[in-house]
């Protein structure tokens, strides 16, 4: 079993909306995955399909050979399949160590674990992975209070506290200064390599996911256009004419 | 940490001490427990999970009439005692009551969290407002059907045993009841609040969607966190059913307008979602409320009115909440001295 997801055929419609048609794809265990489109072409919708958020109208989605399109949103997160937002979501009223500490893998935990306190490793953890996103200092303000950017690096941090195999990005780079993403990049790619964490991406920003991905996928009006590796997908008329807006 | 020991153990000192210093106030004092524990017990689902039940009354309601049920029903038929033409006379003994109080007391609790837990999966599929009007529904409807079970007194309600020593013995007796499970209740809070499971029922009010994302099991510990609050309030309207002597049950039973809208009003003037908020809010609430039912009677009504429209407009956030704001750094909120990279 190499293939972590498999989507295959799946439709979702809202309303007379065909959000996505017959979409089909793999993502690979270990690997970096993108998935490209114009706006409104039906990404984030493939997003909310796989993690549950929506049920589908047709197709299948499994996760690890095992069938998914019928579970709901936790029950699919405890299988070790994580989702980011692309407006983020964070505890504002928190501080960041305890938004840290809430996402401590609960697929593990029972009622009678989570009546216990956080052990002095979570708040290492937290502490390390706080550090590594560079939060590190802010760690106790509240974390509405931080920037765009920085909520969406403590967003990525609370989801590599809760140890998922599979990690969905929305738009990681959306919204962070450009020196910054460089950094975003190298944490992305060492969570990647370091942690063992499958990642799949949706971005717009064209360098950003043709130096990560191993392969990509680009959706159009809700269909799948292209699929290959970078290099085939930066060359291909079609997704070029999508993303001038050519039909 | 030890001015923080020294702190609680002068409370607590006082709470002991309370009902002797003001042997006058005994009624008010106990009262003013009560308000504690149903605001604590409120704000475990509307401060710190962000479910705000306006059903609360009717796990206070229900603990009254279970605990009746049960503290009759161990030593007479219930429906024999509660017929308003009885002409027998019934008697406990001095060990029949006590045996009867405990029993009926930790009865009524269990019996709440489990219909709590029940309630919860119907409600908790309800969002914001909706919930609060679903779980207000839940409490008026078992008003008017209790009001009408002729086993359990129809709409005269019930009357409770009668403790056979003298009635200054007995006000202390029920002070010192609410005061434990005041006390009690404010333990288990303040070590809940610091477990995972604590966050957990956080993460749900600050952002449900992201929890449910993040795999936290949602419903699981929204039923639980409810059936723990429905444990307090059942066992302390338990508590008052004794005090009372007698009870019916629109008025004091379910009586959504009055404790049902207090606890919520405890809970606003001291603040959401903090440990000490509910406990500062209902003191304040109950030196209101006694001040103008005593001394501007006929308008106690109006000014409760006010009050309430003063706070949801100017303190939303409570006296805890205004703290918060103007005083971070006792709630720990700093910046450490390095720079971070991601300053930007």
């Amino acid at each position: 079993m190499n293939n972590i997801i498999e989507v295959t055929g799946v439709s979702k419609s809202y309303g007379g909306v065909k959000a996505n048609s017959n979409v089909s794809l793999s993502v690979e265990k270990g690997g970096i995955t993108g998935l490209i489109g114009p706006n409104g072409s039906g990404k984030t919708t493939m997003f909310n399909s796989i993690v549950g958020y929506h049920p589908i109208d047709e197709g299948s989605i499994k996760y690890d050979g095992q069938e998914i399109s019928k579970m709901q949103v936790p029950q699919i997160a405890r299988l070790g399949m994580l989702r980011t937002f692309q407006q983020t979501r964070i505890y504002g009223a928190m501080n960041c160590v305890e938004n840290m500490l809430i996402s401590l893998p609960h697929r593990k935990m029972n009622l009678w674990d989570a009546l216990k306190r956080n052990t002095r490793e979570d708040h290492e953890r937290a502490g390390h992975l706080l550090e590594f996103v560079g939060l590190y200092e802010k760690r106790y303000l509240r974390s509405g209070s931080l920037s765009f950017g920085q909520q969406k690096l403590l967003e990525f941090a609370m989801a590599l506290m809760n140890e998922p195999t599979v990690l969905l990005l929305d738009e990681p780079t959306a919204g962070i200064n450009p020196t910054l993403i460089n950094g975003l990049i190298d944490r992305l790619r060492r969570a990647n390599t370091e942690f063992g964490i499958t990642l799949f991406i949706i971005e717009h920003n064209m360098r950003v996911i043709m130096n990560m991905a191993d392969k990509i996928y680009c959706l159009a009006h809700g269909e799948m256009l292209a699929e290959g590796k970078p290099e085939d997908i930066q060359d291909d008329q079609r997704v070029i004419d999508a993303y001038l807006g050519a039909h | 940490m030890n001015k923080k020991f020294i702190l609680y153990a002068v409370l607590l000192a006082f709470s002991v001490a309370a009902p002797f210093l003001f042997p006058n106030y005994q009624t008010q004092l106990a009262t003013l427990w009560l308000m504690i524990i149903v605001a604590l017990t409120w704000d475990m689902t509307g401060g710190q999970m962000g479910y705000n039940s306006l059903g609360n009354i009717f796990f206070y309601g229900t603990g009254m009439y279970v605990c009746a049920v049960i503290t009759i029903g161990l030593y007479y038929d219930v429906g024999e005692w509660t017929n308003a033409s009885r002409t027998e006379i019934f008697t406990f003994s001095d060990r029949q009551y006590f045996t009867g109080m405990v029993l009926g007391i930790l009865g009524a609790g269990l019996f709440c969290a489990a219909s709590a837990y029940f309630i919860g999966m119907l409600t908790f599929g309800l969002r914001g407002p909706y919930f609060a009007i679903g779980t207000l529904g839940v409490a008026i409807a078992a008003g008017e059907i209790v009001s009408n079970i002729e086993w359990l007194g129809g709409g005269q309600g019930v009357s409770m045993p009668i403790y056979n020593g003298d009635f200054d013995t007995f006000k202390t007796l029920i002070y010192f009841e609410y005061a434990i499970l005041g006390v009690g209740l404010f333990v288990f809070l303040n070590w809940l609040y610091k477990t995972r499971f604590g966050a957990a029922i956080n993460a749900i009010r600050d952002d449900e969607e992201k929890a449910e994302a993040m795999g936290i099991h949602t419903l699981r510990y929204k039923l639980v966190t409810w059936a723990m609050s429905a444990f307090f309030v059942g066992a302390a309207g338990a508590i008052s059913a004794f005090q009372l002597i007698h009870f019916e049950p629109l008025e004091t039973a379910y009586q959504t307008i009055n404790l049902g809208i207090f606890m919520v009003v405890c809970v606003l003037l001291g603040g959401k979602g903090t440990l000490w908020g509910p406990v500062i809010g209902a003191i304040m609430f109950q030196v209101f409320k006694e001040t103008t039912w005593n001394y501007f009677l006929g308008w106690q009504w109006v000014a409760l009115g006010a009050l309430i429209v003063i706070v949801v407009v100017f303190f939303q956030d409570g006296l805890m909440g205004w703290l918060r704001l103007k005083r971070p750094e006792w709630f720990g909120v700093k910046v450490e001295q390095k720079t971070s990279e991601a300053g930007a």
